[in-house]
Order: C-alpha cells, then structure tokens, then sequence
C-alpha cells in the first residue's frame, strides 16, 4: 500500500519527537486523524480551536519542546488565529496544522475555506499552503526546523484534502535546506570583550533579562554572572523565574508593575545588561527618560530587537548561552556594596504591599505559593490577575511561569494549563485567573475533565473586568463602562461541577489555605472560586507614557 | 530621504504578498516596487523605493532578512548603483504638434510603439530624474495616460 499525505504526516510527528497534538476535527482534516489514530502520537481534543492553540503552546513554554496543534479549514482555522498571534508575540514553538479545501477549489469561495496563509502571514514565523503531496516531507521538516530554531516562533502548514489524500513514496528528510534563514548564535568575539569591559568599569551595574534566557536555557549562566560580578537582576514578565527570587541579587520584575526597587536600580544605574529582552514599552516607560545615566549591553539571537527602542551601546547578536558562556571567563570578580546597599534600602522602604483585610487577592496568591513551596508550575489568565500572580509569588525556575505577554490575551491560562500539565505530569499547576477571563476559554474545563488532568484553576472573582476597571477608577472618576460582570457570573462552583470537575467556593481569609490544600490533593480538576475585595488595585503602577521612577500608589 | 533597497527573493508563490504585507503591518512606505526573476530561475530580484530616516531604513532591511524567503538584502544607498525605470506615455497629438512631440522623444531617445490619429505612445527608459523631465515637458500637450514599471536597480562594480 502505497503512502498517502496523511502517513507522511504521522510519520513526520513522529520523527520530529511530538507526543501530543492538540485539535479538534472536520470535514477537510478527516483523513488526518483516522490516521491519528493508528499512531503512537496522542490526540488531545479540546473544545474550542483557540483552547488548542493555548494548549500547544502552554505545553511548549513548560517543555521546551515544539507543540503541535491541528484544526479543520475555515472556521476551525480562523479559531486558531488569537492563539497563533499570542505564540507569536511571544517567540513559542508551535506548528499548526490547518485542513484546507482541496486544491481546484481554492480561491473560489468554497465551504468552510480561508485563506489563512494570507491570514496569518504576519502572524507567524513563516507558513505554507501545500499543493503538491511530495513537497509535504520537506515541509514539514522546515516547519519544526524553522518553529524551533533562531529566535521560535509559530510556524503553519496549510493541507488542502486532496494533498493528504494524495500519494507519494519520498521519505521524511534528514536535513532542511534554507539559504535565506541562517540565524546567527555565535557573538561576536570583539563585542563581546568590549561588554566584558564595560562590566568591569561599571558602578551600578543591573542585569535586565528575559523570555530569551528561558528559550537559550541560560539561567545557569545568568547566575554565575550576576553572582561573580555582584550585578542585581531584575526579570521582565516572561523571564520571571530566570533568576532565583530568593535571592538578594534578586529585585523582582521591573515596569509598568515591577517593584520600586526594581524600577529605581534601573534608572539610576550606569550600566544595563540586556539578555534576551526586547525592550518593551511595558518595561521601559518613557523612552527618553529610561536608564537615562547607564551605558546598554544588548545580548540577543534576534536584530530586529537591537536599537529598535532604545539606542544600544554594545550589540552583541547571537545565542544568550553561548554569548554568556564566552563573556564569563573576561569578567572579573567584583562587589559593589554602596550599589547594592542602596538598593537594599529601597527594597525595605518600597517593598510589594497591601492591606491585609478581609479576602485580598495578592493573600490567595501569596497562599498559592507557600502550600507548593513555590514549586507550582503557574499560568495566568490576563489582566489584574496577571499581574498579582507576577508580583506574589517567588519564582525560582525557568518555564515555571506561563503567561501571555506580548499579546496579553484572556482566556490563555485554563487550557495553557492543561498544555503544561501534559507536559509536566508530576507538577501541581495552578492557573490563576479572573471572572472575566476564565469565561474566555470556560469550555476546556470538559478537556480537563476527559483526560482526567488535576489542574487548580484560582478564580480571583471581584465581579469586574478588573484591569480595565483600574483604569477607569484611576484616569476615568471610576466610570465603569462595560466593566462590571459581577451581576450576570455564573456559580463558578457548580459550573465546575456541571462538567464533573471540583468546584470549591472561599468567602473568607481563614478558608483561603485549606481550600488551596484539598484542590492540590483533588485527582480532579479543581474551581477555586475566591470571592475577592472588588476594588483592590495593582500597586506600583507606572501611567502609559511615563517614566518608570515616576509610580503610583503601594507604596508603605 | 529616499532609499533603494535590492532583496533577492525565492521564487515562490506568496513571496511578494509577504514582503508587502511586511511594509503594511509595520506602516513603512513602498514609493514603488518592482519584482522579476533573475538569472537563476529559483529566485527573483525586487527592488523597493523606500523612504525614512535612518533607524527606520535599519529596521526594515532587518526586518527584510529575518523573512525565511529573502535570501539576501541590500541597501543600494550605501554604493554606487545604476537605477532605471521604464515608462509608457500616451500623449494628445493635435494636429501640427506631432513634430514637436517626436522631437522631445528623439532628443531623450525614447522610442514612438504607437500612433494614432488623436494620440501616440512614448516609451522611454532611464534614471528616475530622466523619466520626470521627460514627463514634464510632455505634460502641456495633454497626457491621456501613463504607466511606469518604478525603479530596478543594481550596485556597480564587482560584488
């Protein structure tokens, strides 16, 4: 029997590795999964595209592996989209396979057809529609190759059913051939003395590092650096556990709700060592008034995030890894203890703070993080909720905080974590969320539930849309528009329930702790419904278009 | 300022949407575009007119090499190149003022591909600044119609 596209699509997942694809199927993507099905590689159906898409890529930001998701054509595909612009925005490995009408049709306006490479061009990596069965190998070897290479992004291959159908006997590849993408790892010898340079000249010197020392696996060597040459490390939201939060090296995330200490350091030191971070406009505030004194080191496998923002000193362009493990050797041994004294009194003069009474939301965090040790593998949902969970709890591992960044999209944390349970077994997973967000994605509650994963999921429930809502109280005289969800929620806790899920309800401070132990010890996936202060605020706040020294509020 | 920008391309369906869906989503400005094959059948050449400061030119030939499917990106501002655009111009020819007309097209070297009795058709090839003189000057007899192909271009000497 000959071989058809879809046997050279298993065959491809199964080289490539994959162990779980996330998806849902239809009509176009039929001959796909009944080959599925004979395969050692396990189907994940979820609810809802999008909740396969977050899926994908919460398994691959808790894995370090490639995450694969499938959806059928038009509709399915284009359900697709917000996941595959949130794994773009935030450089995760995904491929996603779309069904696609077949080939004489397309262009004509079919059922269910989209044109989703021209949809999603500027959204991924890099895609392909393909036309022909026996390009289909080569494809999707360039897929995972380009997914997960250089700087990872999402990459889609587009299948028309003919194409899956059709046959061809060529074999899976054993090497890609791309001249136009060669991303250069290796920094520069000569950049890299002058950074080891800088460094050793420097007074107050502050590490800034992100997402990219997760990717590079390079938090090892961000330690040793910031250990031997006594350099404060501050993270950005995606490099939260980069760095041990434990440590008195340690100043916590920085910007638009970083810690004072953080911010301060930032903008009074004289030398910034970027490792994997882009810069963003949540983290630098005020472009003109960022790190005003400080000379800028800038390590990073992409250009287009170099001088972009903020004008770079010493670019170096290449792996964080590698580029760390050339830089450590030339810097000497140092300490800076009026530096590092300095900012020890910022953090006892501004540390993280609240009120604590009644039900507080940075409490049930605060909770969260001391029944687990800290050992929790978290993802969030967006918004208020995001941000406390950034704040409250120490992370102290790479890949143990998953979060949409970039893009900033409710509804990604429930099914990114079902995605990381998947890829984390043993792990406890804790999804902290708002009432607003986990109705995005409510219905992968039921994917939980079939594939019998215990994830926690902390519904931190104060009735509004609460980020929106802050803002409204702050710059709006607390006009509330098309904030408040509270008189239309459904009971969380026999929503869980209804889908055959635990659904615990705390009212109060004193059930806060129990309630987190019993869902930790559930099999089943757990609801925690606390009923929040409905007002409470993200403290410090930086307002858009200010400068990061310049916060309001939470201050003791 | 105004900026040329040479990117050798893949030959594949898709490649020139992307590259202007590149321009679109990040508000650069394309003055003009043009896209053939080259002497290798696999790939194609594209010239892009571009316009910006400095760090706006550095992002998008940047942002041009990180596309999968360019192979290679040069800005020709930085050399000497030769630039040439191509134009067809169809000019009203009342009586008596065709003399005129053929003079100005012989004196640029432009080549006459058709007549009519109320109009004809100029075409010429050459620098940018040639091609607006020659407009110029066409322009008080009435022109009905005009296409320009915009600039290719190429850096000289050995490369």
């Amino acid at each position: 029997m000959r071989k058809i596209g879809a046997d050279i699509f298993v065959d491809a997942l199964v080289k490539e590795g994959v162990e779980y694809i996330f998806g849902i199927p239809g009509a176009v993507i039929i001959p796909l999964f009944d080959k599925l099905l004979d395969s050692p590689v396990k189907l994940v159906l979820t609810r809802h595209e999008q909740g396969a898409g977050h899926a994908a890529d919460g398994y691959a930001r808790a894995s370090g592996k490639v995450g694969v998701c499938i959806a059928t054509s038009g509709p399915g595909a284009t359900n697709l989209v917000t996941a595959i612009a949130t794994a773009n925005f935030d450089s995760v490995p995904i491929v996603a396979i779309t069904g696609q009408v077949r080939t004489p049709l397309i262009g004509n306006d079919a059922f269910q057809e989209a044109d989703m490479t021209g949809i999603t061009r500027t959204i991924t990596k890099h895609n392909f529609l393909v036309k022909d069965v026996c390009d289909l190998p080569r494809v999707l070897k360039e897929a995972f190759h380009i997914a997960r290479t250089g700087r990872p992004g999402p990459v889609l291959v587009d299948l028309p059913m003919d194409v899956s159908l059709g046959q061809c006997d060529l074999d899976y590849p054993d090497t890609v051939n791309l001249p136009g993408y060669k991303p250069n790892y290796k920094g520069n010898d000569r950049q890299i003395k002058l950074a080891a340079e800088a460094i050793n000249a420097s007074k107050r010197p502050v590490l800034y590092v992100g997402g990219g020392v997760i990717i590079s696996e390079s938090a090892t060597e961000v330690f040793e650096l910031a250990t031997k040459a006594s350099i404060p490390v501050t993270t950005t939201l995606l490099g939260l556990g980069a760095f041990p939060e434990t440590h008195p090296l340690a100043l916590k995330m920085l910007g638009m709700h970083g810690t004072a200490y953080a911010n301060y350091a930032v903008t009074e030191s004289d030398l910034v060592i970027a490792v994997g971070a882009r810069f963003d406009d949540r983290v630098t505030g005020r472009l003109d008034a960022f790190a005003p004194e400080a000379k800028v080191i800038h390590i990073d496998i992409d250009p287009t995030s170099i001088s972009k923002n903020i004008r770079v000193d010493i670019p170096v362009v290449g792996d964080a890894k590698g580029s760390l493990q050339a830089l450590l050797p030339l810097v000497r041994q140092a300490t800076h203890p009026e530096w590092l004294e300095k900012i020890d009194n910022w953090k006892k003069q501004h540390p993280l703070v609240y009120k604590p009474c009644g039900l507080k939301p940075q409490y049930v965090v605060e909770q969260i993080y001391e029944a687990t040790k800290g050992e929790a593998v978290i993802t969030t949902e967006v918004g208020q909720n995001q941000m406390w969970a950034a704040q409250w709890f120490k992370y102290s591992r790479p890949r143990q905080f998953i979060s949409s960044g970039g893009l900033g999209t409710m509804g990604f944390g429930l099914p990114a974590a079902i995605g990381a349970q998947f890829a984390r077994p043993d792990a406890v997973v804790f999804d902290i969320a708002g009432d607003g967000s986990i109705q995005m994605n409510i219905q992968e509650l039921a994917t939980a539930v079939k594939y019998k994963l215990p994830v926690n999921i902390a519904i931190l429930n104060n009735g509004f849309l609460g980020m929106v809502r802050q803002w409204q109280e702050l710059f709006y005289r607390k006009r509330y528009s098309g904030t408040i969800l509270g008189d239309a929620n459904p009971d969380f806790v026999k929503v869980a329930e209804a889908y055959g899920a635990d659904g615990i309800r705390v009212t109060t401070r004193d059930e806060v702790r129990p309630a987190i132990e019993r869902a930790i010890a559930s099999p089943r996936p757990v609801i925690l419904d606390f009923a929040v202060e409905s007002e409470e605020n993200v403290f410090p706040m930086v307002p858009a278009g200010e400068a990061i020294n310049k916060m309001m509020g939470g201050m003791a | 300022m105004k900026h040329v920008i040479s990117v050798t391309v893949e030959n594949k369906p898709g490649v020139l949407a992307h590259i202007s869906s590149l321009f679109a989503a990040r508000g650069y400005g394309i003055d003009s575009l043009a896209v053939g094959e080259t002497e290798d059948p696999a790939t194609s050449r594209m010239t892009i007119v571009t316009h910006g400061d400095d760090q706006i030119i550095e992002q998008i030939t940047k942002q041009l090499r990180k596309l999968i499917s360019t192979l290679k990106v040069q800005d020709l501002g930085e050399t000497e190149y030769i630039e040439r655009d191509l134009v067809l111009v169809k000019v009203n020819v009342a009586s008596g003022k065709r003399g005129e007309i053929l003079e100005i097209a012989q004196i640029f070297r432009g080549n006459i591909v058709d007549v009519g009795l109320k109009d004809l058709v100029v075409e010429l090839s050459g620098h940018e600044s040639k091609i607006l003189a020659f407009i110029e000057l066409l322009k008080p007899y009435g022109i009905k119609e005009l296409v320009r192909t915009g600039s290719i271009a190429m850096a000289r000497g050995a490369k």
